[in-house]
């Protein structure tokens, strides 16, 4: 776990702070919601069970005792009715927060978030506001299998009219959380199921975390891995394996994903000239396509770099861990691809077994 | 019997009569292709709406569907707003942006309306969350048509309505047809959708002969208890009929999947001329010269305003 909070200690705050305490992904969800919902009677939580004893893992816990049935209540099993309804009492004024315990649950909502609430903003002239914010989970391991390990950011980073969001870590999440709430249009707030129990520094006081700015979050000479929610996490540990041998890697997070900040990674890959997007998603039409396309548009003629995408092999995410374990990028596997791109001619080469060790496979147990 | 106060009449004609001239204008119009959005005219169907809204206050909700001009006029939409959509101008009621299939009218309480059949339904459940919240006895109408019944966030609509006693008036504009598939050939027993709509513990009303005042009485009784939370939502189903195509300003009773037969009771049966006959002819007349002029009136607005310029198509993404 050491590798963890050096990986995440460093996230600044959008002053550049890295104050406050330590504190858990989920317990940071939590306590950006919460003082939005002291700060502006309009916030509420909607979602199934978001007000059970389990709390949605945690991520609403105490909600309903501080705040009252009217303002967090769970729903009937209805995606594709609650997410109009949650869209309906944005345009009415309230700043709904509508959640779902996994990401593949939005494919029963999307009739009304891409036809209704990315549009209605410019459908109806400008006259109506969509203050929506929706909540999901992306699962992986431990049984997840094939409905719920998607992650599905890449098909609503498509939509004009939407905002995706896919923080990393702790203290973005916090930032992240309160720029959505406040936002006027509907925003998609991506969470990974990995990164709740991570922990960074998180101020204790309210901050923003708009869109705008993606982040270096390690500086290196000699390839930009960029990674896209947990991914960015497993870059972070491959940029130590690659450490090992000699390779530098720039590690860029680029936080929120529509819109889209490229600037700073094409900064990073005109020092680089190297670039790997490390996807939480497939590779086809994904985050990490759309990020290499704009990064070759931008450099222009004069911009020869090497690109590859790493993302969900391309084939259904299985529930047995044997054949899982092949299914998603790894920080061995990224440090390999980066080694490769770097030094071609070195050969193969591997990076140790034992400190290439996922960390949540130590310690994650089940049931999930 | 007597139907309605003097008042209510006069009031109940001026807003059948604007619908029907308005867009008989706009079938007039429409070859010309001056207007620039597909029209689904609600000719023959206008009867629904202003039952509907003329019980409703002005600071009530209510949105329609694809089929919207008649909701959006008898709600008190701006018409000039809406030829001007219809002409894609600047001045529309959507900035040129959504066109007829998406009006809205927020400074006169019409929601947003959807080209998605049932899409708006859920919608209707939002705003009564917060009108309920608000806790001023205001209430929303959500028109659908007998398509939306078969949708599955129909149903899911119903239940959360019911289950959080929400002040929601579902209307449903039953004309019998999904673009061109009969009622009876996509539902199983389609003479109950009263029936299956109140196993969700929603009363249900029905109304069969399209009766403009029997629409706005059921109204009339129900809303008190709405405003009081005596009621939750209710719903009520109101046979109508479609003159016109299902799309653009024409007739199609040569294309074999109805007949003039099948108009001829509907039109026997025209709100209009009926609630005409109880106006006194000088009173009649002189709320024709107006809707007359008032329609006018909208085309000249409508032909004279600009199109949105280049960047408008820009604006208004994001907020």
């Amino acid at each position: 776990m050491s590798t963890l909070k050096t990986a995440t200690k460093p996230a600044p705050d959008a002053a550049g702070n890295t104050g406050g305490r330590v504190l858990r992904y989920v317990d940071a969800l939590k306590e950006a919601v919460e003082q939005e919902m002291e700060r502006d009677d309009k916030v509420f939580v909607m979602g199934l069970d978001v007000d059970d004893h389990k709390a949605l893992q945690g991520s609403t816990r105490g909600l309903l005792q501080k705040f009252g049935p009217d303002r967090i209540f769970t729903t009937p099993l209805a995606e594709d009715a609650m997410t109009g309804a949650a869209i309906g009492a944005a345009m009415a004024g309230l700043r709904p927060i509508h959640v779902h315990i996994r990401m593949d649950f939005l494919m029963l909502s999307m009739n009304q978030l891409i036809n209704m609430a990315a549009k209605a903003h410019y459908m109806y002239g400008g006259n109506i506001k969509v203050p929506l914010v929706v909540r999901s989970i992306i699962g992986k391991s431990w049984g997840q299998g094939p409905q719920h390990s998607q992650g599905l950011y890449s098909t609503f980073m498509h939509f004009p009219g939407l905002k995706v969001v896919a923080p990393s870590n702790a203290h973005d999440a916090k930032g992240c959380m309160l720029s959505a709430i406040r936002d006027d249009n509907p925003v998609m707030f991506v969470e990974h199921r990995l990164l709740y129990p991570t922990e960074a520094y998180v101020p204790e006081e309210q901050f923003e975390l708009p869109p705008g700015k993606s982040r270096v979050v390690m500086p290196g000479d000699d390839v930009t891995l960029v990674g896209i929610s947990n991914m960015l996490v497993e870059c972070l540990r491959g940029r130590e394996l690659l450490a090992d041998a000699g390779v530098s890697a720039e590690i860029i997070d680029p936080i929120w994903l529509s819109p889209l900040d490229t600037d700073t990674i094409v900064k990073s890959v005109k020092k680089t000239r190297r670039l790997i997007v490390v996807d939480n998603g497939w590779t086809m039409c994904g985050a990490g396509a759309e990020i290499a396309a704009r990064v070759a548009e931008a450099l222009g003629p004069e911009g020869k770099f090497q690109v590859e995408r790493m993302g969900f092999a391309p084939t259904i995410c299985p529930t047995s861990p044997s054949i899982e374990d092949q299914f998603y990028p790894n920080p061995a596997r990224i440090a390999q691809a980066a080694h490769k791109m770097v030094r071609p001619k070195a050969g193969e080469w591997t990076p140790d077994p034992e400190r290439a060790v996922l960390a949540y496979q130590r310690q994650f147990r089940g049931p999930f | 019997m007597p139907e309605a106060d003097t008042q209510t009449i006069r009031r109940v004609y001026a807003s059948l009569r604007l619908i029907r001239r308005f867009e008989e204008e706009v079938a007039r119009i429409y070859p010309e292709d001056k207007i620039k959005s597909p029209v689904h005219l609600s000719i023959g169907q206008e009867s629904v709406a202003v039952g509907v809204c003329d019980a409703l206050n002005k600071d009530d909700l209510a949105g329609g569907t694809y089929r919207g001009h008649a909701t959006y006029i008898a709600k008190g939409g701006d018409i000039n707003g809406l030829m001007a959509e219809l002409y894609g101008k600047d001045t529309g009621c959507t900035r040129g942006k959504g066109g007829s299939m998406h009006l809205c009218d927020i400074q006169n309480n019409v929601v947003g309306s959807s080209a998605v059949v049932g899409t708006t339904v859920p919608i209707a459940l939002g705003y009564a969350l917060a009108l309920k919240r608000e806790g001023k006895g205001r209430v929303i109408a959500s028109f659908m048509g007998d398509g939306a019944t078969e949708e599955g966030v129909f149903h899911e609509s119903l239940n959360f309505a019911a289950l959080k006693r929400l002040p929601v008036v579902f209307v449903l504009e039953n004309n019998f047809f999904a673009i061109h598939t009969p009622i009876a050939r996509r539902q199983a027993v389609p003479d109950a959708i009263c029936e299956r709509v109140q196993t969700y513990g929603i009363p249900a009303y029905r109304v069969t002969d399209a009766d403009v005042f029997k629409i706005r009485n059921i109204m009339m009784d129900a809303l008190p208890k709405m405003r009081r939370g005596e009621y939750g939502p209710i719903f009520i189903e109101c046979h109508t009929y479609r003159w016109r195509e299902h799309v653009g300003p024409a007739n199609d009773y040569d294309s074999g999947y109805r007949s003039t037969d099948d108009l001829k009771p509907w039109v026997d049966n025209d709100q209009i001329p009926r609630v005409a006959a109880m106006l006194d002819p000088d009173e009649r007349a002189a709320i024709d010269a107006q809707v007359e002029k008032d329609v006018a009136a909208a085309i000249a607005f409508a032909e004279k305003s600009p199109f949105p310029a280049a960047k408008e198509l820009y604006t208004h993404v994001y907020a």
